[in-house]
């Protein structure tokens, strides 16, 4: 890739006179030796098993086999139909298909890992209600992912995706901020301002922590998932409103390293803190284990 | 770089629970098979770190029995492979390990292979988001990812083996994209990784086990029989 920070990126964007999604379907086939049809149609896949996961996870049964979890995503769907949510319509059904697709995750059903799938909800929930509230093809839903691709390569170099290297701030918060960018360039933002959209979220989810109840993908996770959605859809309106991360994006991702490498060991997946360890975290574990 | 490209962060297309946990373990497993070039009889797998900590409630043991079977990161039989190992004759034990560990996400596995009885001992590290580095193989260091077609060669430490092996690559227009090799000690046994842009094909691999300080070559493609292979296969 011929970039390495966002600033980078977004120069190289202007400079090519492209967009963040086009730009990376370029560098990716160039990086690949494949034709840049070939990596399109592997995103389309990738794309199609979203939509998959959050048709299942919005219509079929999505009990954990732990039992702890599933059926939310329905829930908040029968309940944005029957009532009107806080949230609005649609930052509603955002909400609904990222709790879906998680719900299918921790049910061990297939979904694509953005960037990981303890993340896996935000961008197919920001993408397919967005898809339906504004009419795009999926074509130009495909152009949004190589977007997404581009800011999480940037974040996942220069500092991590993964719950035990940095937190959930490593996997949520990159999601949100992947999200979150490329959502402002499919409704018409430019490059710089895509750029401070990620940089807006990721302030939002500095130091959260990774602290899987049980050591499963399932609480917080899942919720988690259906608020960063949400988060994603204001990060977005943020930047397209103009407003600007003043401490540039590239610090920020920084800040998650650093904040990251800070972070205890028990605070990084093992289940050793936070929720994991509360008095009803380590009951629910203890019984998990019993169950065996 | 750590991640290399678009795919490495928006998938792998992938059976839940979690990326660095089920993937990378799967893809990890996978890995080691493929070195071992055939099923193992006895596998014995000891988890570090957040493995060691999580590992039943992510799936961790089903992925990487999984991937000793060669099932890919979304094969839908992932949940039932403990059951499925046990049928196929693999006896597979796992244990928490103690001592110093590479990363958060370690496994360390030893295997017996079922036809040749060969043994082989391998340490691979999650990165995140279903990504994994291989970093060692029988006490050699390496550094393989899986994300190209990949050549090991077994040789001995001799003056100008890497020599004959990268003019073998040039006439056959293989380009090497990465590579590590490590030694046992001064002329003795070495291990080199090529990590190339193509597939290594069967004359390739012939000729490299044709030079005099080769002893064996091993191929590992974890692209094999994935979404992004399938996608090739519908627009060629």
């Amino acid at each position: 890739m011929n970039f390495q920070t966002l600033s980078e990126l977004a120069i190289l964007c202007e400079e090519r006179g492209l967009g963040i999604g086009a730009l990376m379907l370029e560098e990716q086939s160039a990086e690949s030796g494949r034709p840049s049809e070939q990596e399109f149609a592997t995103m389309s896949q990738y794309y199609g098993v979203m939509k998959e996961a959050v048709h299942r996870g919005m219509t079929e049964d999505t009990t954990s086999r732990s039992g702890l979890t599933g059926m939310d995503a329905q829930r908040v769907g029968a309940y944005n139909t029957a009532n009107e949510p806080c949230l609005g319509e649609s930052a509603g059904q955002a909400m609904a298909y990222a709790l879906a697709v998680s719900e299918v995750n921790a049910s061990m059903g297939r979904i694509i890992a953005t960037p990981t799938a303890g993340s896996c909800g935000i961008i197919p929930g920001v993408f397919l209600s967005c898809q339906e509230r504004f009419g795009w093809s999926d074509d130009y839903m495909v152009s949004g992912l190589f977007a997404a691709g581009a800011i999480g390569y940037v974040i996942a170099n220069n500092s991590f995706v993964s719950g035990a290297e940095g937190g959930c701030q490593a996997e949520v918060g990159s999601a949100i901020g992947m999200a979150a960018g490329a959502l402002t360039e499919l409704r018409g933002g430019t490059p710089a301002q895509a750029v401070h959209a990620v940089g807006l979220a990721l302030k939002n989810s500095l130091g959260l922590i990774c602290d899987p109840v049980g050591g499963l993908v399932e609480i917080p996770c899942i919720v988690r998932n259906g608020f960063g959605a949400v988060t994603a859809l204001a990060a977005a309106d943020m930047a397209l409103a103009g407003v600007r991360s003043v401490i540039p994006s590239d610090e920020v991702i920084q800040v998650m390293l650093e904040v990251g490498s800070a972070m205890p060991e028990k605070h990084r997946e093992t289940a050793g803190g936070g929720l994991a360890q509360t008095p009803t975290g380590r009951k629910i574990m203890k019984d998990l284990r019993s169950k065996k | 770089m750590r991640f290399k490209d678009v795919f490495s962060i928006i998938g792998p297309a992938m059976v839940g629970p979690s990326s660095s946990h089920t993937a990378g373990a799967a893809r990890i497993g996978r890995a080691a098979r493929q070195v071992l070039g055939e099923l193992p009889s006895v596998a014995e797998v000891t988890f570090f770190g957040s493995f060691s900590a999580t590992y039943q409630g992510h799936g961790t043991d089903r992925a990487i029995a999984g991937g000793l079977l060669d099932f890919t990161t979304d094969d839908p039989r992932l949940p039932d492979s403990l059951e499925l190992a046990a049928e196929a004759g693999m006896e597979i034990s796992f244990r928490q390990g103690t001592g110093l560990f590479p990363h958060p996400n370690t496994v360390r596995l030893h295997l017996t292979g079922r036809d040749t009885g060969s043994e082989l001992t391998l340490t691979g590290i999650s990165i995140g988001g279903g990504n994994i580095e291989i970093v060692d193989i029988n006490g050699f260091g390496v550094k393989l990812t899986g994300m190209y077609p990949t050549v090991l060669i077994d040789h001995m430490d001799y003056l100008g083996v890497l020599a004959s092996v990268t003019d073998v690559m040039r006439r056959g227009h293989f380009n090497i994209g990465h590579m590590s090799l490590d030694r046992k000690n001064r002329s003795g046994a070495a291990l080199t990784v090529l990590e190339l842009d193509e597939s290594a094909t069967p004359e390739l691999i012939h000729d490299l086990e044709a030079l005099p300080a080769v002893k064996s070559v091993k191929l590992v493609n974890l692209n094999e029989g994935t979404q992004e292979e399938k996608g090739k296969e519908s627009t060629s």
